[in-house]
């Protein structure tokens, strides 16, 4: 059924941008058939442990109003921007899958507005991961919590025992995933903290490299559990908390300014 | 009654002579999709043996995502992704061809044998990423325009 | 006292087919809805992410809680020793299993990866009320399929009361884990609250009793099998009470919360500005599905007659889909607390802007395929009392036992 639309390029434009970004710096670092960068960044060889905790700072005063570079950027690497709309806009809208959004409250009492992102905040204790009936929604031991498609029947149980809305559902049939990304109809997900690039040992995250490109800074990417990394030193600067502290839930993203 | 078991014999023999016959011009077939200059194209078998791999390739990928997804290992030589990286062929205009198409590598097997193929529901079915060894070979098999999308 | 007996239900062939049909029927329009919804994929739902459990649930879990509910008059029988419902028990364990298995059907053709039911029956997460829900259902129906076999066989005589005490514990633990799928979510103001547990419980008692006295009247009507007024009279005054406990439940449920500051806006909004579901909660489950009942099974004049019991009984049924559709579908429309004395005002994922609760409407499809639950609950119950001995051929006041027991008194009506 989906094997004839797979050719249809998706967005051809970006592809080919890409393809000849790719292209031509591949031909101005390397040797043929050796890339720098995967000198720096190999993949995995041995199983993650607890001995990390990938975690997010996000400083809500360096969130800036109308911006939504980590948005756009989390899209594209997860391949989020190649979903097509099959509802109406409205209902469309409230169907397609997202992994981070871009959030603005006002205080009731003082008026005060802030900015912030939302995703998957990758608690301790996931209440998502404790509703599974098959264990598709699991917590990988260095603290990113995800989802085992291989093993979820889409039943959204987690969905509704998410306390932060942070999942999906895929509402409709889709082709040309890309290969780091692998998604399909029928199934949830959320944000993996780029889990990918994780396990290729790189540095950051889509939405922190977007962050930090447009200047503000505002996600701090990092290791919870080494005391030396950039956010346990930021996290101990600075009074941070966690959302909807009240669950105890031992969130593994963190804001600061709420 | 011995002339029904001469004849019953020799239409058995009939079928099996003709049904290793397709299976030898799948095989011969499916020889092409192997994607020129990639790792495949210079070893003589694909990671294990191909007779092991005709039979095993599915156990083999099913141990593989556990360790990929539960614990991050990646640098196994069971991949998915790698079956697309070598395999994957390509139509007239260099654009890859979805590798579970009824006439691809995946596709053509899988339904010869009848058997369901539902691993391209989720994952890419072409080689669909930047970097990674797909583009160092598809470059060398003179393909400009393999699809990219976002991951590293 | 004559001695009871069993009869398979003959109405006229062709009533009989016809009503086959037009229930296979619905379970035919309700298989094609299942393949456009998984073909399409849920975006051709009404179900989002935000209201990620639709129609398809409301019907599920009715039939569910419906159905153990339903298995009480067998379990008032056999447990409590009351003859006067002995007769009942067989129909009662059939309906129960039929209801289940609807309401099943249902919920697994919901789900995303229908295909991969073999995962949920290999893989488990027992931390997950789900998960053992998967056991409490087909164990429930393996049991009461025992406890038929109690009530038909003679040889199962012996067993009876075991069994049935063994059903009706089990019963009340899947009635409260159905609950608990609910009441153990503290992500949603509405869930995030125990008494869901056993007030699913209350509930399955009035909407099980109430869908097995319309399958009662209505099989016993078509043959012209006679029910005598004081068995009407015991069912009726039953199914009050029912209505009443469940009633009481509800309160307790609603006063809590607005005792609870936190609970204000939720409870601001579902019963007075929640539109819909404003609506259905006071005009559905109110009134129309339990003052109105309570109102006509008290009457002294409209109790007796026995249109209005039946219309007292389908309306327990459309207030129990109207607080399914409340609790289910409104609780997951009120938006998520995410910032406590904030007010959201822009998001991009539709998190409650300015406290605006989710859309959902349900679509076509989705209805036709709870129905189809319905219809094959009823399918299986149809065919159950027509190929095998369910129904007691009378209930007159001179076959069932007097109302007046005591408990070392013989049981009157033996397994025939």
């Amino acid at each position: 059924m989906n094997e004839d639309k797979t050719t249809t390029p998706v967005d051809s434009g970006r592809r080919g941008f890409l393809g000849t970004a790719a292209g031509v710096s591949a031909a101005a670092l390397v040797a043929p058939g050796v890339f720098l960068h995967s000198v720096a960044a190999a993949p995995r060889t041995e199983a993650v442990t607890d001995a990390v905790r990938w975690g997010l700072l996000i400083d809500t005063a360096k969130c800036a109003d109308g911006c939504s570079a980590c948005v756009s950027a989390c899209e594209r690497e997860n391949g989020l921007d190649l979903q097509e709309p099959h509802s109406a806009t409205s209902k469309w809208e409230q169907q397609q899958a997202a992994w981070i959004r871009k959030v603005k409250l006002q205080d009731n009492q003082t008026g005060r507005i802030t900015n912030l992102p939302m995703m998957c905040q990758h608690c301790e204790d996931p209440p998502c991961v404790d509703v599974c009936p098959t264990g598709a929604s699991f917590k990988r031991a260095d603290g990113i919590v995800m989802v085992d498609r291989h093993l979820c029947i889409g039943c959204r149980y987690c969905m509704m025992a998410c306390p932060y809305k942070a999942r999906s559902f895929i509402h409709q049939p889709l082709t040309g995933q890309l290969t780091a990304v692998p998604r399909g109809k029928g199934c949830v997900e959320s944000c993996n903290l780029c889990v990918h690039r994780r396990d290729n040992g790189e540095d950051s995250t889509a939405c922190v490299d977007a962050c930090a490109a447009e200047g503000h800074g505002a996600i701090l990417f990092g290791d919870l559990k080494d005391p030396n990394s950039a956010i346990s030193q930021r996290l101990r600067e600075i009074p941070s908390r966690q959302i909807r502290e009240d669950l105890v839930l031992n969130t593994g993203v963190r804001y600061a300014g709420v | 009654m011995a002339k029904a078991v001469v004849r019953i014999g020799l239409v058995a023999l009939g079928l099996v002579w003709g049904a290793f016959a397709a299976q030898a011009a799948q095989a011969d077939e499916v020889k092409r999709y192997v994607v020129e200059g990639s790792q495949a194209a210079e070893r003589s078998a694909c990671v294990e043996p191909t007779e092991r791999m005709r039979r095993m390739h599915m156990e083999f990928i099913q141990h593989q995502r556990i360790a990929t997804v539960h614990e991050g290992i990646r640098d196994t030589q069971y991949s998915l992704t790698g079956c697309v990286d070598c395999h994957i062929s390509y139509d007239a205009n260099r654009n890859p061809r979805p590798i579970n198409q009824p006439d691809q590598f995946c596709g053509a097997c899988h339904r010869y044998a009848a058997v369901d193929l539902n691993c391209f529901d989720c994952h890419a079915s072409v080689p669909n990423r930047p970097a990674a060894d797909a583009e160092a070979a598809h470059r060398a098999a003179g393909v400009t325009g393999a699809p990219h999308g976002g991951g590293h | 006292m004559k001695r009871v007996v069993y009869r398979e239900w003959r109405i006229a062939p062709e009533r009989y087919w016809s009503l086959l049909g037009f229930l296979a029927a619905l379970i035919g329009v309700a298989a094609l809805s299942f393949g456009y919804m998984e073909h399409e994929g849920h975006w051709v739902s009404g179900m989002n992410n935000s209201v990620v459990w639709g129609m398809p649930h409301v019907f599920a879990v009715f039939l569910i809680v419906a159905a153990s509910g339903a298995l009480n008059i067998a379990s008032i029988g056999s447990v409590f020793k009351k003859p006067i419902y002995k007769p009942l028990g067989r129909l009662s364990g059939l309906l129960a299993v039929a209801m289940l298995m609807g309401g099943l059907l249902v919920l697994v053709m919901d789900l995303g990866r229908p295909e991969r039911l073999i995962v949920a029956m290999t893989s488990y997460n027992f931390s997950s009320i789900f998960a053992w829900n998967i056991f409490l259902y087909t164990g429930f129906m393996v049991i009461v399929i025992a406890y038929l076999w109690s009530m038909a066989d003679r040889k199962g005589g012996p067993f009876n009361y075991s069994i049935g005490l063994f059903a009706l514990v089990w019963r009340l633990a899947l009635t409260t884990g159905t609950g608990s799928i609910f009441g153990f979510l503290v992500a949603r103001q509405a869930y995030d609250a125990a008494i869901l547990g056993p007030m699913f419980v209350a509930l399955s008692f009035a909407y099980g009793l109430a869908v097995f006295m319309l399958v009662l009247l209505f099989s016993f009507d078509e043959e012209g099998r006679p029910i005598g007024p004081r068995l009407m009279r015991r069912l009726r005054n039953l199914l009050a009470l029912f209505i009443g406990v469940a009633l009481y439940f509800t309160l307790v449920y609603h006063l809590t919360n607005l005792y609870i500051a936190e609970n204000d806006s939720l409870e601001h909004w579902l019963l007075l500005s929640g539109g819909i579901y404003t609506f259905l909660f006071w005009v559905g489950w109110i009134l129309a599905g339990s003052l109105i009942p309570m109102w006509i099974l008290y009457h002294p004049v409209l109790s007796q007659q026995r249109d209005w019991i039946i219309g007292a009984c389908a309306l327990v049924i459309v207030g129990g889909f109207a607080a399914m559709y409340v609790i289910i579908i409104g609780s997951q429309a009120f938006p998520m607390a995410l910032f406590p004395g904030h007010t959201i005002i822009e998001s991009g994922f539709a998190d409650g802007v300015n406290g605006a609760a989710a859309a959902y409407w349900p679509t076509i499809p989705e209805i036709l395929l709870g129905l189809g639950g319905v219809a094959m609950a009823l399918l299986i119950t149809a065919v159950g009392v027509r190929v095998l001995q369910f129904l007691p051929e009378s209930l007159a006041d001179d076959v069932v036992a007097p109302d007046e027991e005591t408990l070392d008194a013989p049981p009157f009506a033996k397994p025939a």
